[in-house]
């Protein structure tokens, strides 16, 4: 059976993921350049990290002339998460994920590369994420680059608006199934309220947003494994 | 650009890339247990929720533009537009909401 899986349908994936990540890496190509940073040397953080909470970080560690050892540590609290995420996908993916595949290709997991790719029904192959990664790369390097050459290439009543995109395909993503899996439902209302309670309690404040969130996702997933764990038809992939 | 930059990005780089390569890479077999199996299942909605709220509204800048293009996110999800469809028109409406208000 061949699977609708191909680079074409990995592509339009990415596609509002790119959206979303032109308007985010715009941000972070203005930050960067503000914090002292040639534009160069801004797209070159972007080429290299392909992620968003770590490169603010690492960008003000670089402009408050911090340590190595700062930076190494910061980004293995903020990017922790990579970690869950790549085992979870690792369970979603065919045989056409050779090492030299799995290599390449997890330089592109980032949290909505994997969200996309883990709410797949079927298991995934290498031409589908090659594809997937494909336009978010060039999104986040291209919007890098306008944000710290050009910042006013773009009225601003445009990529303020455009800063809503990655939201809404998040919206896309998960109210779907939470409209016919109870489980999923109580999952992403769990991890709203806490992010909100983190977002909004003074308390939280001193907390970064990557932790934030893996503290979120980490105890409403634990929750509901244990009050409904997935039975064996819903989960089970199409070989 | 000096040397003292290029340590940074490649302490920057370096660890990114391990924390996503090195699961994604080692992890060969498929996991038994229900409870693990049930988890995973649950991380992806569970981190899209946390990073989508409350974030979504402040996303544009605007509390106004940004929760009448949830609106829209939310209903045209609701009824299982794709994606991209979903994200296009929350930027449109908006930006045109932007306009208004």
């Amino acid at each position: 059976m061949k699977s609708r899986y191909t680079y074409l349908y990995g592509l339009k994936k990415g596609l509002p993921i790119a959206l979303g990540y032109l308007s985010v890496s715009f941000g972070f190509g203005i930050t960067a350049v503000g914090q002292g940073l040639s534009g160069i040397e801004a797209i070159l953080i972007s080429l290299t990290n392909l992620t968003s909470a770590g490169q603010v970080a690492g960008v003000s560690i670089i402009a408050a002339g911090g340590s190595i050892i700062e930076m190494i540590l910061t980004q293995l609290i903020i990017n922790i998460r990579y970690c869950l995420m790549g085992l979870a996908l690792t369970q979603k993916l065919d045989k056409s994920f050779t090492t030299i595949h799995r290599l390449i290709t997890s330089f592109g997991i980032t949290d909505e590369v994997f969200a996309v790719g883990a709410s797949e029904k079927e298991h995934i192959g290498t031409k589908y994420m090659y594809g997937l990664i494909t336009l978010p790369f060039i999104g986040w390097s291209l919007g890098t680059a306008l944000g710290a050459f050009a910042g006013e290439i773009l009225p601003a009543s445009v990529c303020s608006a455009l800063g809503i995109a990655i939201y809404s395909m998040f919206v896309a993503i998960i109210i779907p199934p939470s409209k016919t899996n109870r489980g999923v439902l109580f999952c992403v209302l769990i991890s709203a309220l806490m992010s909100c309670m983190f977002y909004y309690v003074p308390l939280f404040k001193g907390l970064s947003g990557g932790f934030a969130v893996i503290i979120c996702a980490v105890t409403s997933s634990v929750i509901m494994a244990l009050l409904k764990p997935v039975r064996e038809e819903e989960e089970e992939l199409n070989e | 650009m000096n040397k003292e930059f290029f340590m940074y990005l490649l302490a920057m780089a370096l660890v990114t890339y391990l924390v996503r390569m090195i699961p994604f890479t080692l992890m060969r077999k498929k996991i038994k247990s229900v409870f693990i199996k049930s988890f995973l299942y649950y991380v992806p909605y569970a981190v899209l929720s946390a990073m989508t709220f409350p974030y979504i509204f402040y996303s544009t800048g605007d509390v106004i533009t940004s929760s009448v293009g949830c609106a829209v996110a939310f209903i045209l999800a609701y009824i299982n537009r794709p994606l991209i469809e979903v994200a296009i028109a929350s930027c449109v409406v908006a930006f045109v909401s932007g306009l208004i208000f």
